[in-house]
């Protein structure tokens, strides 16, 4: 009975954000004619070089690839209740685990190589945000900022490493790691430019909405989200499910780190701090962390990504263009969190079952549960 | 360069330099945040108000010729992003943190946006005093020119201090912070303290920002800030949302950022990335010491980080 009139609610978790997205591009289009571009020209551009054909929507799919990973990052944690963003830091030590060991291993079959890449890039970026949980569950340090300070240290890390003991001498221009042996880089899906990550991409979104909406753990987490002190209350072990998320949210990052080293890049350089940490955030929280709307997310977002170079050459717009579209998007979908249950159209209304509505006032919308 | 004749001197003398010179930003930023913490919100957005007041001075410095003006507009520039987080955050069931994060993306595009014809040209910079003309070693008298801006940061400090101890508006601000269910008895209207609260805070980092471009490192590209914007909301932890500990964090935090500069140059160049990550360490080991899970930090906002 309860679940009979649902679909209100449910019309309203995808209308709104639809809608956040939309007012956002008229938004970005006036910001666009007041810079002095044809705002039309650029949505079609955008749509161009996103979607247009086969070739740009390739790129696309390779850019979403490490945003569905970084963005599980801070959906994972979110649903017990954590802010976390530290994505930038976990997808580098992710990527710096992996290239170190695709270099260790250099000489191994190319199979056990990738296997060993792909799990010292989960360890390495798990144990880095899982640091963050401990510290939030031991010593109650905003996980917040830790984590964000983390980023900080991994890329100083990065920059140590790839500039000392990894360095190819060979690398002028930009200070490179040795490269790991073309073989036992990550292939191409059969037919494509798109490499496996998005395959793994899909994978890890689909087994997090599982774990958390299907499982006894997820629901011990979603628990613990709500209502900490129930949640104790009822024997949930909160610090062994907040490092558990972590170490999971931190995973999915260092995984995305282990594709942009072993099928993009194929060495570890300062590209690999470009920026899809701060990305996938954005894909999380649009997504209202759910990780089954964030691979459809980071799509579209990989495509907003992957045009920032058509902005500059058509439209004379700098590629900063592309990071003042994401802001905005960000800003109206989280100003959009304050219009749920406050838009009449999508109230439920108290129709008692199996009986006509007595008087029309039934239809009348129902106050708002304060 | 003359540092090689005082050889090992160089290294306390070039952090002394460096704090004198670097902590500017630091004490600007986290007076803002304090101030905006103390009503009981917090605003990670100073990161991009940060390099949006950067941005707006130089370009402005460069326009007119005229530096001051350059710091005014970018305190403006910092007033009006603090606005639109000041909006968003009072607004219900809106994340004030996840709104902080939004405006750094979108506070650095749009300081990257108007900023990129500026990266080439050199705009006019700030004057600085010469506290160390007595001396007659070049490195002395270097480390000794302090910009105006920065006495001008340690001036706010003791008043801000001030302000919220002695007069009715601090009283007013703490109430909201401490206690919001008190102020609105009191017929404080909330939204509106905050949002006050913010948006000035907000022109203290703007001002922040016009220091970076406009005298030290005093130039504007896009890493100018490399995060400063956010440690500043962590040091204002570490400072128990005092404003004149806030002083102190700052000299600390601008002291540990010129470890590394100063051992390159003396020539001591490995663990030169780890060095320049000092303040971020720095950070964390201080929010690890000074955390607890079994109390709340003394000093704290009542109403910080709950969605009253």
């Amino acid at each position: 009975m309860i679940n009979r009139y649902n679909w209100r609610t449910t019309l309203e978790a995808i209308c709104i954000p639809i809608a956040a997205i939309l007012f956002s591009l008229v938004l970005f289009g006036v910001f666009c004619a007041a810079a002095g571009a044809n705002p039309l020209a650029v949505y079609g551009s955008i749509y161009k070089a996103a979607f247009g054909n086969w070739y740009s929507l390739q790129n696309t799919l390779i850019r979403a690839a490490p945003l569905m990973l970084s963005s599980l990052c801070t959906a994972l944690p979110a649903r017990l209740g954590l802010v976390i963003i530290g994505n930038e830091g976990a997808l580098v030590v992710g990527g710096l685990g992996a290239i170190a060991t695709g270099l260790a291993l250099a000489s191994a079959p190319p199979t056990l190589v990738q296997l060993a890449m792909a799990l010292a890039g989960i360890v390495c970026g798990g144990l880095w945000i899982g640091a963050v949980g401990a510290l939030r569950y031991y010593r109650a340090v905003n996980e917040t900022i830790s984590s964000l300070l983390l980023n900080y240290i991994a890329i100083a890390l990065l920059n140590h490493l790839v500039g000392g003991v990894m360095r190819d001498p060979s690398s002028v221009n930009k200070v490179s790691s040795y490269p790991i042996p073309e073989i036992d880089m990550l292939g191409s899906i059969p037919g494509t430019r798109v490499h496996y990550g998005l395959i793994y991409g899909l994978v890890a979104c689909v087994i997090a909405y599982f774990l958390i909406q299907r499982t006894t753990f997820g629901f011990a987490a979603r628990i613990a989200g709500g209502n900490v002190r129930a949640a104790r209350i009822a024997g949930l072990p909160v610090g062994k499910l907040t490092m558990a998320i972590c170490f999971l949210a931190g995973s999915c990052a260092g995984l995305a780190g282990m594709v942009e080293v072993a099928a993009v890049h194929g060495r570890a350089n300062e590209s690999l701090n470009a920026n899809y940490g701060y990305s996938g955030i954005l894909v999380a929280f649009i997504a209202r962390h759910n990780p089954l709307a964030a691979t459809i997310v980071a799509i579209l977002l990989g495509g907003i990504l992957a045009s920032g170079g058509i902005l500059q050459r058509s439209h004379g717009l700098p590629d900063a263009t592309v990071l003042v579209f994401q802001g905005l998007v960000f800003l109206v979908v989280l100003y959009s969190e304050s219009l749920y249950g406050r838009l009449a159209i999508f109230k439920e209304r108290p129709v008692s079952p199996g009986q006509v509505p007595p008087t029309p006032t039934n239809d009348q919308p129902s106050p708002a549960p304060v | 360069m003359a540092t090689e004749a005082i050889g090992w001197w160089g290294v306390p003398l070039g952090i002394l330099a460096g704090t004198l010179r670097g902590s500017a930003p630091f004490l600007f930023v986290s007076l803002g945040e304090c101030l905006t913490e103390k009503s009981g919100k917090i605003n990670l957005g100073l990161e991009g108000t940060l390099l949006t007041g950067a941005m707006s001075a130089y370009a402005i410095s460069y326009l007119t010729g005229s530096p001051w003006l350059g710091v005014l507009v970018a305190g403006i520039a910092g007033m009006v992003l603090g606005l639109i987080h000041a909006w968003l955050c009072v607004q219900p069931k809106v994340n004030d943190i996840a709104v902080g994060i939004a405006m750094i993306i979108f506070g650095s595009g749009i300081a990257f946006f108007f900023g990129k014809p500026f990266i080439q040209p050199s705009a006019p910079q700030l004057p600085s005093l010469a506290l160390g003309s007595w001396s007659h070693l070049a490195p002395v008298q270097s480390a000794l020119q302090i910009c105006p801006l920065f006495l001008l940061g340690v001036a706010i400090a003791p008043l801000m201090q001030w302000f919220f101890k002695s007069t009715r508006w601090g009283l007013v601000i703490r109430a909201v912070g401490d206690s919001p269910d008190a102020a609105k008895a009191m017929g404080i209207s909330i939204p509106r303290v905050r949002m006050l609260c913010i948006v000035a805070g907000s022109f203290l980092a703007g001002i922040g920002g016009a220091y970076l471009s406009l005298y030290y490192p005093g130039s504007w590209t896009e890493r100018i800030s490399s995060g400063q914007g956010l440690m500043a909301v962590a040091l204002v932890i570490f400072a128990r949302w005092n404003p004149i500990q806030c002083l102190y964090a700052s000299l600390l935090f601008g002291g540990a950022q010129a470890i590394g500069p100063a051992l390159q140059s003396i020539g001591v160049n490995s663990y030169y990335y780890l060095w320049n990550a000092s303040p971020y360490i720095l950070t964390l080991a201080i929010m690890i010491i000074t955390c607890s899970p079994k109390r709340t930090l003394t000093g704290a906002p009542g109403a910080l980080g709950t969605s009253t």
